[in-house]
C-alpha cells in the first residue's frame, strides 16, 4: 500500500498537478515542461521522478529526446480513491431512507 | 442502477459537494437530521448532544463491539432552519484533522421527493485529500469480520 501513498503524496505538490494537468493534452520533454514553470530545472526534474516514479508519468524514447506522458490507468486510480467516501454517504443515506419510510409525513 | 449520491470534488479545491434526492417528504429528510434516536440509526453513532439551534452545540461518539469509544465528534450549528437549512462545523477529536465547515441545503422536490445538498468546506485542499482518503484507509486497514459486521449493520 505504500505505493499508494505516494500516488497521493505525489498529487498533493502544486506543482506536481501543474504538470499533470499539462500533460494532460500533450507528450512533453523534460525541456519543455520546465519552460512553462518559473522553478528551477533541477526542482522540475526532480517533481518528474517523482511523478515517474510512483507511475503517475511514463516515459517514452522518441529519436534522442525523452517525452514524457500520462498514465491513464494511474490517474483512473486516483479518481477512484473518492468511490469509498461516496460509498460511505450511499450507504448513510439508503439507511436513512429505509428508516423514514416508516415515518408518517405530517403533510 | 443509477448513482443516487454523488460527489462533486474538484481538483485543487477545497471544498466538495454532496447530493442526494430522497424517495421522502421534505418533513421526513428533515426529521432525520433532528431528531437524536433517529440520526443514531443512520449515521451509526451515538449521539450524546445535538441542540438544533443557532449557537447550539452537538457532539456523537462511536464505539467498537466491545463499547470502547473509538471516534469522538464534535460542532456548533450556525443556522438552523427547519426543512431549510443547516450550517454546522464538524471536529473530530484527538485527531490531526482540522475543524471543517457544512452547509446543508434540504429541499422539496415533489409532495414525495427531497434533496439535500451538503458542501464540506476543509481548511486546505490537503486536507479535504486527507479526510476523502479517511474510508478509503479504514476500507484497507478494517480486520475482515469487522468489516463484515459493519456491512451486516448496513443492510
Amino acid at each position: 500500500m505504500n505505493l499508494r501513498r505516494d500516488v497521493f503524496q505525489a498529487i498533493a505538490d502544486p506543482t506536481r498537478r501543474a504538470i499533470l494537468l499539462l500533460l494532460a493534452s500533450q507528450s512533453l520533454t523534460a525541456g519543455a515542461i520546465a519552460s512553462n514553470f518559473d522553478t528551477a530545472r533541477p526542482t522540475v526534474s526532480k517533481h518528474l521522478a517523482i511523478l515517474t516514479e510512483c507511475e503517475l508519468l511514463k516515459q517514452e524514447q522518441t529519436g534522442r529526446e525523452i517525452y514524457y506522458h500520462l498514465n491513464p490507468n494511474k490517474m483512473k486510480e486516483i479518481a477512484d480513491f473518492i468511490e469509498p467516501f461516496r460509498q460511505m454517504w450511499d450507504d448513510r443515506f439508503n439507511k436513512l431512507e429505509s428508516i423514514m419510510k416508516n415515518y408518517q409525513s405530517k403533510k | 442502477m443509477e448513482r443516487k449520491t454523488k460527489i462533486n470534488a474538484e481538483n485543487g479545491r477545497q471544498d466538495l459537494v454532496i447530493t442526494r434526492e430522497f424517495e421522502l417528504p421534505l418533513d421526513l429528510l428533515f426529521r432525520a437530521y433532528v431528531e437524536p434516536e433517529i440520526v443514531e440509526q443512520w449515521m451509526n453513532t451515538k449521539v450524546v448532544k445535538l441542540e438544533s439551534k443557532p449557537h447550539g452545540a452537538w457532539a456523537f461518539e462511536t464505539s467498537d463491539q466491545q463499547g470502547n469509544v473509538i471516534l469522538r465528534m464534535n460542532g456548533v450549528i450556525h443556522e438552523f432552519v427547519p426543512e431549510q437549512k443547516i450550517t454546522r462545523t464538524f471536529q473530530m477529536e484527538n485527531t490531526p484533522y482540522p475543524v471543517q465547515l457544512e452547509f446543508l441545503v434540504f429541499e422539496s422536490l415533489t409532495a414525495e421527493t427531497s434533496k439535500v445538498t451538503m458542501q464540506i468546506v476543509y481548511k486546505s485542499p490537503e486536507d479535504r485529500e486527507a479526510a476523502l482518503k479517511l474510508p478509503f484507509a479504514a476500507g484497507i486497514n478494517m480486520a475482515h469480520n469487522r468489516l463484515e459486521q459493519v456491512v451486516k449493520q448496513l443492510i
